[in-house]
């Protein structure tokens, strides 16, 4: 454990019993009081997540706008100042780079927030294609800390500690000037649960007071520290795409199903030609949702089959808490990938049937 | 974390229980411990031949899918179906749900395991 590589909550997670495992090179807890317990929790009241490993780049400069336009997907003129918008950024061949939240402060300044395990490599590419543009990038990934406070009861317990009006905080949207609990945080509306919730970045100093305060305020109403496996179980019924699972460089956004993300209508983006002629073509493969038809369990990376033929291979799959069914995610042959057909998911050599299924798994509650 | 002294231990944290020349065999109360909550058992029929060390079947929390290998050889005589329809009983009594039933072709592997005291041992390192 001493190689990896730690958030300032790392001597925290102890005293909530957290268990701490090595993930993508940090020591994070995978759990606290159970991954199940941790679930329900944030589906019926509310959970506290430390995602202090997240990274942070900010983006400054008169081309801000311009650079950030032609690095993601999505379509960041929409943006009004202190919106938040998910995309997906690509590489020339439509592969996908990195799933990120892009924050507009200002026509001139935006800040991305990117996954933990990607943050050299993101930071990489985003120099590389700067071109002449009069722009300047901060990688301030280990200056910032970040929790994020999900379920139903969240922002009543955040509510408790700070004298903004929450309610003034809207669907991604973000107040950059937060004082919770004495300590200056910017709070935006997102998460990565499918419920509703916040997510808090402050200093690395500010954080342990954070962390602990907050969960004294929440514990009479249920409030919970929550884990790496909860925190997936979450996203997964959610059908939120994991970057390493359903997202990769050899996967497009396309393929990974969450086209809404793609604005094939911008001017120009790195893999709009790419994404383009993949539709246009027809998608060779495609994610969906499936359920087993037998009591076996499907996992990351298990193998897909179409009778004898192997069409792809899980990319989540778990017995999921709150939806109490056997399911998962799977990148497959598109021409197997409509609604009823019949799979087989190979576990541990024995081929268990399985039925494509919507998508949506669990219907997501968001304030809106 | 519960050890009984009248069981025989393995490395993989499988307990053995000897009834002549019969052995049932389950999960120790420290691997249900850091699986955390089982959400399915997969068992072998019963007549099923198996050599020490083979996987005889796997255990699922809601995190991960892990084998179980078979600590002594024998023929499979039992399978606790119970646990496969409630498999979370394992996590409330770890000693009290065996998972299968084994004829032991081979009695002397039964010195290859370890007492309790020698398997409170190995817990201490691994925690």
């Amino acid at each position: 454990m001493d190689q990896l590589k730690k958030t300032p909550l790392f001597d925290s997670y102890g005293k909530y019993g957290g268990k701490v495992i090595d993930f993508a090179g940090w020591a994070l807890p995978v759990q606290f009081e159970g991954i199940t317990q941790e679930h329900e929790a944030v589906r019926n009241a509310a959970g506290l997540f430390d995602v202090s490993h997240m990274g942070e780049v900010d983006v400054t400069g008169k081309d801000a706008f311009e650079f950030v336009q032609n690095l993601v997907a999505n379509d960041v003129s929409v943006l009004t100042d202190n919106q938040v918008l998910y995309t997906p950024m690509c590489y020339a061949d439509g592969g996908t780079v990195d799933d990120l939240l892009v924050y507009k402060f200002g026509e001139e300044h935006y800040y991305l927030v990117i996954n933990a395990g990607n943050i050299d490599k993101d930071f990489d590419w985003m120099n590389a294609n700067k071109g002449n543009l009069d722009v300047k990038l901060d990688n301030i990934s280990s200056e910032v800390s970040q929790l994020a406070i999900q379920g139903p009861k969240a922002q009543m317990i955040l509510q408790k500690l700070t004298d903004t009006d929450l309610d003034s905080v809207k669907f991604f949207h973000c107040d950059r000037n937060v004082m919770v609990s004495g300590v200056k945080c910017m709070v935006s509306r997102t998460g990565y649960t499918g419920e509703d919730g916040f997510e808090i970045y402050t200093d690395n100093k500010g954080v342990v007071k954070l962390w602990d305060d907050i969960l004294a305020a929440g514990k009479e109403d249920g409030l919970k520290p929550i884990g790496l496996g909860a925190r997936d179980t979450l996203r997964f019924e959610a059908a939120l795409p994991l970057y390493g699972n359903e997202l990769s460089a050899e996967v497009s956004p396309l393929e990974a199903g969450i086209g809404f993300f793609v604005k094939l209508g911008k001017d120009h983006f790195i893999g709009k030609d790419a994404m383009v002629k993949q539709k246009a073509d027809g998608l060779k493969r495609k994610t969906v949702g499936f359920e087993m038809k037998e009591r076996s369990i499907p996992r990351h990376g298990y193998e897909v089959y179409a009778g004898e033929e192997k069409i792809g291979v899980v990319t989540t799959g778990y017995a999921a808490p709150t939806v109490k069914k056997n399911i998962g995610l799977a990148l497959i042959d598109a021409k197997y990938g409509d609604l009823g057909s019949q799979l087989s998911i190979k576990v541990r050599n024995k081929m268990v049937p399985a039925e494509v299924i919507s998508k949506k798994f669990y219907t997501k509650n968001y304030s809106k | 974390m519960k050890v009984l002294k009248e069981l025989l231990y393995s490395n993989d944290h499988e307990w053995v229980k000897v009834d002549g020349d019969k052995a049932y065999i389950g999960i120790t109360d420290f691997a249900q411990s850091s699986l955390g909550d089982v959400v399915f058992i997969e068992l072998p029929e019963v007549d099923t031949e198996l050599s020490k060390n083979d996987v005889f079947g796997a255990i699922e929390s809601v995190k991960a899918a892990s084998d179980m290998n078979i600590p002594v050889s024998g023929k499979v005589i039992e399978v606790n179906e119970e646990l496969v329809d409630n498999p979370a009983a394992v996590n409330e009594d770890a000693y009290g749900n065996w998972m299968v039933a084994v004829e032991l072709s081979d009695k002397t592997e039964l010195e290859g395991l370890m007492n309790a005291e020698q398997y409170e041992e190995l817990c201490s390192k691994e925690a």
